[in-house]
């Protein structure tokens, strides 16, 4: 497609976009469709409902902004579907906004859906006619028409889409409601059957002067482009990069890619050197702030084309959102809830996990069993024998059966509390801590994310825009403990909390114990984050909008596939691929002899004084040495080196565990400072290596590292030596 | 000059607000980013809000803006002139 003679920089961005389309065009998609809209709107629902499984994520080129692409096929033709970033404007210079802008110029895709949330349709057009001023073939997606419905608003769709220009199909995505409609009109549109024409919004007359004044002189550059008076627009407000876009001659080479080379010639440097002093003569002369204006124009012809199509109910009808949030974010009750609700899914998951992990254990050491079998029936070396069977084999079957089953009970419950739309809730409650600590409102939200894995909560610090507070969120994200770390904390509270109570309650017991350290995490959490920001990580924390979306009713399916596929199977994945050489490296330690001794009994003992000075001992640092990759690994590793075995192992009740530890010389302060240590330390490598990957910073990767340890050190240290002056032993 | 002064006297800022009652945006405070960040969410001067509930905490105070609820700390919500509306 490419043609010879036509100057492209490939280091360009716009040439990365551009060149992307016709290779897709060239492998056998017919058609190119963007799919864009505000957050919040059930943009993944549609993307999810045409692609299926048929998709796949990425990153954005250079960015570390996902990037979701999938295919479909209708009535014998291939269309690829790319799910841009959720995103209010396209003006602003966020990077996200920047992604989905430039994909739209330069990809130049063969429909653009714009998915609208009908509720709240006025804000939802600001984008669609910004859309609309740079794509002519758009589909505007009108989608949770139920749920405007509930708030009493009836959308007319034929009159918003006499308005705009643009075909307009009402959906409710979620239970499929729709879809078949909007893919005839994406069908329609991509074959040019359906005719197009859309909406510019009005401009005042001294911008409409100015704009028209530079119009022909952007022609000249680049031809005659659809979007030549957005292209003016933003030249006039002094977009840098499509200035840069012009003088690199890349609109040029898009267009002339597309039509008869011949009829556009690359701009010679008077060309845009005149452009360019025409754009500053015809800017000077608009007195007011042209983004300002811009803005304000758009809202108001949102405002006309809404009121047109948009009836409300003459008595509204009684908000019920209204009503949850009251509870949910009550001065008196608000906390409590939170509380309870986190008690609830802790407690959940600690009593279901329960008869899974022991059935998969049993399953699991059952094979086990059998392995040995078959290498002790080939004859294979004991050695061998034990090192795959015994080390790696039973890491692997220890790490699947302690994480499964929680994980796959706890990241349902999470993903139902985040479509519901609670999570926001949590972060407007407890907001003013992050005030407090100087840094970003989301945070909240990347903290909870944090309680599942603390790789995917480091992962969801990108919605935080500034790399100041985002950077803070990714150091810190760590203190609150992750589902690798609940077995820890778990069996220690089962064994030396529980035991001390009743069977009825203990489990409630070691529900509130776990909270409690949950509870020092997070606020280590604010307290890291206070330091940063006043010393490493100066600053004040910067404007942030949180949007409180409507609750929704959860869709079980996606529920259960989302925390399936994204989440457990992901997590579990990873675990196993750091776990594997983990169990074998503890199959060594555990087998051979120096001097009469195990490597790990030697290793324990010179450990040994710093463990103690922390309330730890030798083998509970040396397991968490071992278990940098995996902390799943940890409690087993401990029963392994207080046992003297050769192998991990499991015991079969809390009263004999009890003993064995005991006999150790674990006590309550071990207990204590083991639990602690637990939850502060530092990060497991997976969350490491996701540091690295979004910060591309090595000082940053190991001071994630260094922080933790100084305070789980520091902490420990403390605690320890303080409940020994009280006389605790 | 005066009665610009005069009709200033009734403004206050959108962080003033009590829960639940109503006001016009005057004009915004604010430069930069962060502007461009609240006209996006459709927070322009003219655009009538309504306080709709304030964190546990006494901020952030969440408030309704052309049918959507959006959350603004209050500093943030200082630096938003508005004209309170009394029905």
């Amino acid at each position: 497609m490419m043609k010879d003679g036509i100057n492209v920089d490939t280091k360009g961005e716009g040439h990365d976009y551009y060149q992307e389309r016709h290779e897709d065009l060239e492998k056998g998609h017919d058609y190119l469709v963007a799919l864009a809209g505000n957050p919040n709107t059930g943009k993944s629902t549609v993307f999810n409902a045409f692609t299926g499984l048929r998709q796949h994520v990425g990153n954005w080129p250079g960015k570390t902004v996902a990037r979701a692409e999938g295919s479909f096929k209708y009535m014998g033709k291939r269309y690829k579907l790319i799910d841009l970033p959720g995103t209010y404007s396209l003006l602003a210079t966020a990077t996200d906004e920047e992604i989905a802008r430039n994909f739209l110029l330069f990809s130049r895709p063969d429909v653009v859906v714009v998915v609208v949330d009908s509720a709240t349709l006025e804000r939802n057009l600001n984008l669609v006619l910004q859309v609309l001023e740079i794509s002519n073939h758009v589909v505007v997606c009108l989608n949770l028409v139920d749920e405007a419905a509930r708030k009493g608003m009836n959308v007319d769709a034929e009159q918003l889409s006499l308005d705009l220009g643009v075909p307009v199909v009402p959906t409710v995505a979620n239970v499929g409601k729709g879809l078949n409609d909007l893919v005839k009109a994406i069908a329609g549109v991509a074959s040019r059957t359906i005719p197009t024409s859309p909406r510019h919004f009005a401009l005042k007359s001294d911008i409409r002067k100015a704009v028209d004044e530079v119009i022909p002189h952007v022609k000249k550059v680049v031809g005659d482009l659809p979007n030549i008076r957005w292209i003016a627009m933003r030249l006039l407000e002094g977009d840098a990069r499509i200035r840069e876009t012009l003088d690199k001659g890349e609109l040029a080479s898009l267009i002339s890619s597309n039509q008869d080379v011949s009829a556009v010639a690359t701009p010679t440097k008077a060309e845009l050197k005149e452009l360019f002093d025409r754009v500053q003569i015809a800017a000077s002369s608009i007195r007011e702030s042209l983004h300002d204006y811009v803005v304000s124009s758009i809202y108001a012809d949102a405002e006309t084309i809404w009121s047109k199509a948009v009836t409300k109910a003459e008595v509204p009808k009684s908000d019920l959102d209204a009503k949850i949030d009251r509870i949910l974010t009550s001065r008196i009750i608000g906390f409590p809830i939170m509380i309870a609700l986190m008690i609830a899914v802790f407690w959940i998951t600690i009593e279901g996990a329960n008869v899974p992990s022991q059935l998969l254990a049993d399953g699991l050491f059952w094979l086990e069993d059998q392995f040995t079998s078959l290498f002790r029936w080939f004859g294979a070396p004991q050695w061998l024998e034990g090192l795959l069977v015994h080390g790696t084999y039973r890491g692997l079957a220890w790490v699947v059966s302690v994480m499964l089953p929680p994980m796959a009970i706890f990241f349902p419950l999470f993903t139902l509390l985040e479509d519901l739309g609670y999570l926001p809730r949590v972060a407007f409650n407890i907001d003013r801590f992050f005030k407090w600590a100087g840094t970003h409102g989301k945070q909240a939200i990347t903290m909870c994310m944090g309680f599942g894995c603390n790789a995917t909560g480091v992962i969801s610090c990108r919605s935080i825009n500034s790399p100041r507070e985002r950077l803070i969120a990714i150091l810190t994200n760590n203190f609150v403990p992750c589902n690798g770390r609940w077995p820890t904390l778990i069996l220690v509270a089962a064994v030396f909390v529980a035991t001390a109570f009743p069977p009825a309650i203990s489990s409630m017991i070691a529900s509130f114990t776990i909270v409690a350290v949950t509870f020092i995490g997070i606020l280590t959490t604010f307290i890291v984050s206070a330091l940063l920001s006043r010393t490493l990580l100066k600053g004040e924390s910067s404007f942030f909008v949180l949007e409180m979306p409507s609750y929704r009713r959860p869709q079980f399916l996606r529920v259960l596939y989302t925390s399936f596929i994204d989440r457990t199977i992901k997590v579990l994945y990873r675990a196993i691929i750091w776990a594997a050489p983990a169990g074998a490296l503890i199959w060594i330690l555990g087998n051979v002899y120096v001097g009469g001794e195990t490597l790990m009994i030697h290793a324990a003992d010179v450990l040994s004084p710093i463990g103690l000075l922390i309330g730890l001992d030798g083998i509970i640092l040396l397991a968490y040495i071992i278990a940098i990759p995996a902390n799943e690994i940890i409690i087993p590793t401990i029963i392994m080196g207080y046992m003297g075995t050769s192998m991990m192992t499991e015991l079969e009740s809390t009263v004999e565990l009890h003993a064995l530890f005991v006999a150790q010389g674990f006590t309550v302060i071990t207990a204590i400072c083991l639990m602690l240590f637990s939850v502060l330390h530092y990060p497991c490598a997976t969350t490491t290596h996701t540091i690295w990957k979004e910060t591309r910073s090595a000082k940053w990767t190991l001071l994630s590292n260094l922080i933790p340890l100084a305070v789980a050190f520091l902490v420990c240290f403390v605690v320890a030596q303080s409940l020994r002056a009280l006389g605790f032993s | 000059m005066e009665l610009r002064l005069s009709k200033n006297l009734e403004c206050k800022t959108l962080a003033e607000m009590k829960v639940g009652q109503r006001a016009r945006v005057v004009r915004l405070l604010v430069e930069g980013l962060t502007r461009r960040r609240l006209l996006d969410l459709g927070l322009l001067p003219g655009t009538e809000v309504r306080t709709v509930m304030r964190s546990p905490l006494g901020t952030p105070t969440a408030y309704d803006i052309r049918g959507s609820v959006l959350a603004l700390r209050t500093e943030d919500a200082s630096k938003i002139v508005v004209k309170p509306l009394y029905s």
